[in-house]
């Protein structure tokens, strides 16, 4: 069986997010019922990699790089195509970066970053952990939101 | 080695702590009579009068001038916002002194305004230069710190002044054992942390054996922490050393605390010439007199 789905002349197809995570994936890029570009979302596609994959396809969305961290954290194997005039322009590989920038807020509830208006900012020790850079605790990737 | 803020011992390396700890030394007996001109400035958003007057004592001692700024803070009542404070006192003074309840506050006000920050404790974080003059009194009782065997007693959870220690001593090659009640163990990441940083040697007990330990490091057991307060007598009952424990111990042992000690610490111990905690204590005057004498560029 197959899902066959439109193809779109601009916008980002993400491919390769883990299962289920495709309605977070939505939810960090703002999708909502007043998104007024065609959306797909296709869950627990088979994947020869992953077992199972879900995919976004989002007509007339922008890509920017803080987008692109909160995929990373949430869906660390998607993979991004830029879309133009039905061709893919570009391929990225999501990777979290050295230094999360206002991805996430702090999960430490006595954290000044949740009293002050200031950027959250996160330093990314292997992946898994992550080190705020005010109050100095680790969390899990998890953790972050 | 000047350094703009001092807000976490994770900011020094081990040469950083080295020169700090050779320039307190030279402060031990230093007073100067004429005042430099300079004003450092003590903000204190929760009290601990210890502390704050052991900062003015330094600064008094290197000829600055002190201001005070003491205001309680609350989550719940809204008042001037802590960015704002800490630009106004940024005006009045050339170095700050923050104390707050939350954590990363010292490292947030070193960041909207330009002058130097000392952080005095923020939260259950850091206070950096209480593991420095831990450091300090270490080394002028043991001559040095490098596989000197140092066991850390008590609630290692919450008790900043044993996270950053533990940092400190197992960047100088300290042998560390954790001893601390079930659920009031040091956090996990922390280990983890010093032990890929400098492969620290570290042990964890739930048990009290003073047979081969050099430094004994005490903190508070608070009963806030337990929802049962039989759990909580009978945990503070087992985890206060007494002289039993003692009498196991070696003799050139040296007990430390970074007080205030309430009950934890039996009045006879307090005799003891093991018992050092109120020398660490004025330890802290030199050593923050070489903080603050290197954030504000005085060798220069
Ligand atoms: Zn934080």
């Amino acid at each position: 069986m197959s899902i066959t789905v439109e193809e779109i002349d601009n916008g980002i197809v993400i491919d390769h997010i883990p299962a289920g995570k495709g309605v977070l994936v939505m939810q960090l890029l703002d999708i909502d019922q007043n998104y007024k570009g065609m959306v797909a979302l296709v869950m627990n596609v088979r994947s020869n990699k992953f077992g199972k994959k879900d995919i976004v396809k989002l007509q007339g969305k922008t890509m920017n790089q803080k987008i692109f961290d909160k995929i990373a954290l949430v869906a660390p194997t998607a993979t991004i195509n830029i879309i133009k005039d039905f061709k893919v322009i570009e391929k990225r590989k999501v990777a979290i970066p050295q230094k999360l920038v206002d991805v996430s807020r702090c999960p430490n509830p006595k954290c000044i970053t949740n009293f002050e208006s200031v950027e959250t900012i996160f330093l990314n020790l292997n992946d898994s952990f992550f080190r705020c850079y005010y109050c100095e605790r680790v969390f899990e990737r998890e953790e972050l939101k | 080695m000047r350094k703009k803020s001092l807000i976490s011992i994770r900011d020094l390396d081990k040469r950083d702590i080295e020169n700090y700890l050779k320039l307190a030394e030279r402060y031990e007996n230093h007073f100067t009579k004429e005042k430099i001109g300079k004003v450092l400035a003590t903000l204190f958003f929760e009290p601990s009068t210890r502390t704050n007057l052991s900062f003015q004592t330094s600064a008094k001692r290197l000829g600055i001038d002190t201001l005070n700024w003491n205001v309680q803070f609350s989550s719940t009542q809204k008042g001037e916002s802590f960015e704002d404070t800490v630009k106004i006192v940024s005006g009045y003074a050339d170095i700050l002194v923050i104390r707050h309840p939350l954590e990363g506050a010292a490292r947030f006000a070193s960041e909207v305004q330009d002058k130097p920050v000392i952080n005095a404790g923020d939260g259950a974080n850091q206070h950096p230069t209480q593991t420095l003059l831990d450091l300090y009194t270490i080394k002028k009782y043991k001559q040095k710190i490098e596989n000197v065997n140092i066991t850390l007693l008590g609630d290692l959870k919450y008790a900043r002044a044993m996270k950053s220690l533990i940092y400190g001593l197992a960047m100088f090659g300290a042998n560390i054992t954790l001893v601390s009640p079930k659920g009031l163990e040091m956090d996990s990441y922390v280990i983890r942390e010093v032990k890929e940083k400098f492969s620290a040697n570290i042990i964890e007990q739930n048990v009290i054996d003073l047979s081969g330990t050099d430094v004994l490091y005490l903190c508070r057991i608070q009963k806030e922490r337990f929802s049962d307060p039989y759990e909580a007598e009978k945990i503070q009952k087992e985890f206060r050393v007494n002289m039993d424990y003692l009498k196991k111990a070696k003799d050139d042992l040296i007990i430390m605390h970074p007080l205030p000690k309430v009950d934890e610490v039996p009045k006879e111990v307090d005799k003891l010439k093991n018992a050092i905690y109120f020398s660490q204590a004025k330890n802290g005057v030199p050593v923050r007199m070489a903080v603050i004498s290197d954030l504000l560029g005085l060798g220069d």
